[in-house]
């Protein structure tokens, strides 16, 4: 069953953030919260590729760039939540945990999860990207006309 | 004809075991580990994810370390690895105009709306070896200064505005795919930029060198140059909606290059593109050029002759896996073709000696 858009917003939120952790770092963060509860693989981890595509000229015709490796799975709860990821890489644990936390941010852990693993995951990456920000801002030239011939 | 001979097992073997001494060197020096060529290596690295047509850091770099730097066998590595995964379907088109921006300059304008941001660039730089990185030493933190929010446009939007260039007009055609059906012509532009941008970059660079120097010239300016990161989106079927997977590191240079025309359309600036994974600039300038070089006939140009001009020269000669193999495979053992052309001159010698006797009889 497909979810409804108005639901899909907040959950493609997460996932996306899930699958753009950096390594190791939701175990880390929901480990330390709590411990995990048991569940069953749909679809135990696998690798793959996908084709990244593009357009010609930025805004024209699709064309395809290369394939980047990503890693998915898909699993239920004892409650019957399901988890699913998506993520970029090979990394076979952080697709299992990815899922996990998909599936419990469908539980009435939410709140709890949002706080102690989206929340701070956000803010990390959020901080790395404002570093990365900062230093390319420090390269931008500053023109300043020195002379200028009239003739 | 192939005639099946056995015998070279142990010399193989020993030749692979020698192979892998040689590789590690010298066991008093330390060993290079996946993480230190991915992070201190990371523009080889990036050149074996563009021309190996995967992007994965990690292989990459684990690829140069077997390959022991020999980049297009490191190239060679990931595209039979590339083979062995089950491909989870393609990403929506990705959005470059969302880029996360490391550098981004512009040869055309000088001021322009997000300004010109150099990056971790060796432009400017003296070319002088640096002999401090022989020996251990810290680097000192780059500086930084307040980022602007917001994305940074691109230039060639300025230039539509006025009506001065050539539209990209979008479109939702699903691309061919050369990994899977293979190379015809005539080419698509589409197909033509999915071989440029895993093509070798020594032999796109020769040939955009090429239409500089009067072989199909184009008059080709920068208009934009940019690196950076760029998230990208697939749709998940079990879903219905699409989510994003991960972030891409990208260069992408647009060409403003002279001027098209006709009766009822005034005279424009035409592009060039080039897209490539990585932080590659010196091949995605490269692949604008040849890009638009090989879009004459569209823009109603004329056939010079120029190699880069020839889609089907271009194109068939620019994969340097399809080309190292065909080119190294003539060192394999080729005993008895090779017996077949000495005997072939032995024979026309014998006919050539047995000619200029009777001559000199006669």
């Amino acid at each position: 069953m497909k979810d409804t858009v108005s639901e899909n917003n907040p959950r493609k939120a997460w996932m996306g953030l899930l699958a753009k952790a950096p390594e190791g770092r939701v175990a880390a963060l929901l480990d330390a919260e709590i411990s995990r509860p048991a569940f069953t693989w749909l679809r135990a981890p696998e690798i793959g590729s996908t084709m990244v595509r593009a357009r010609s000229g930025a805004t024209g015709a699709p064309f395809n760039l290369g394939e980047m490796t990503i890693t998915r799975c898909a699993l239920t709860l004892e409650t019957g939540e399901v988890g699913h990821s998506y993520i970029q890489g090979r990394s076979k644990a952080d697709a299992e945990v990815a899922a996990l936390v998909d599936a419990l941010m469908q539980t009435a852990m939410a709140v709890r999860l949002r706080e102690a693993v989206l929340e701070p995951l956000e803010a990390g990456m959020a901080n790395v990207k404002a570093a990365r920000a900062a230093k390319a801002a420090a390269t931008k030239v500053d023109f300043f006309t020195m002379t200028r011939g009239e003739d | 004809m192939y005639v099946a001979v056995k015998g070279g097992e142990r010399a193989i073997e020993n030749a692979h075991a020698w192979l892998a001494e040689e590789r590690r060197g010298n066991t008093d020096i330390a060993e290079l580990s996946i993480a230190q060529i991915r992070e201190q290596l990371s523009l080889a690295v990036n050149r074996v994810m563009a021309e190996g047509s995967l992007y994965d850091p990690d292989l990459a770099a684990l690829a140069i370390k077997q390959a022991r730097g020999d980049l297009i066998e490191a190239i060679f590595l990931i595209r039979a690895y590339r083979t062995t995964l089950p491909r989870f379907g393609a990403s929506e088109p990705i959005d470059t105009g969302i880029m996360a921006c490391d550098r981004r300059i512009s040869a055309t304008f000088k001021d322009l709306p997000g300004g010109q941001v150099l990056g971790p660039t060796f432009d400017y730089t003296h070319r002088l070896l640096d002999f401090k990185l022989a020996a251990d030493g810290e680097v000192p933190k780059a500086p930084s200064r307040d980022a602007e929010t917001g994305t940074v446009p691109h230039v060639t939007e300025f230039l539509n505005r006025e009506g001065l260039i050539e539209e990209a007009p979008y479109d939702d055609a699903p691309p061919p795919d050369l990994t899977r059906e293979p190379l015809e012509m005539p080419s698509t532009r589409a197909l033509r930029l999915q071989a440029l941008t895993r093509a070798d970059e020594g032999f796109t660079l020769g040939l955009a060198y090429s239409t500089q120097r009067g072989y199909g010239r184009n008059h080709a300016f920068v208009g934009e140059l940019r690196i950076g990161s760029v998230p990208v989106e697939i749709d998940i079927p079990e879903l219905g909606f699409p989510v994003e997977i991960g972030e891409v590191i990208l260069t992408e240079c647009e060409t403003v290059n002279q001027f098209t025309g006709s009766k009822t359309e005034p005279p424009q600036f035409t592009r060039g593109y080039g897209l490539v994974f990585g932080q590659t600039e010196r091949k995605a300038i490269s692949m604008a050029l040849v890009d638009r070089a090989l879009r004459w006939e569209e823009l109603g140009e004329d056939n010079v002759g120029a190699p880069a001009q020839d889609a089907e020269f271009v194109l068939y000669h620019a994969d340097n896996i399809q080309a190292t193999g065909f080119l190294e495979h003539i060192k394999l053992p080729h005993y008895v073709d090779f017996q077949s052309e000495l005997e072939l001159v032995r024979k026309l010698r014998r006919e050539a000696g047995a000619q200029q006797l009777q001559e000199a009889a006669e």
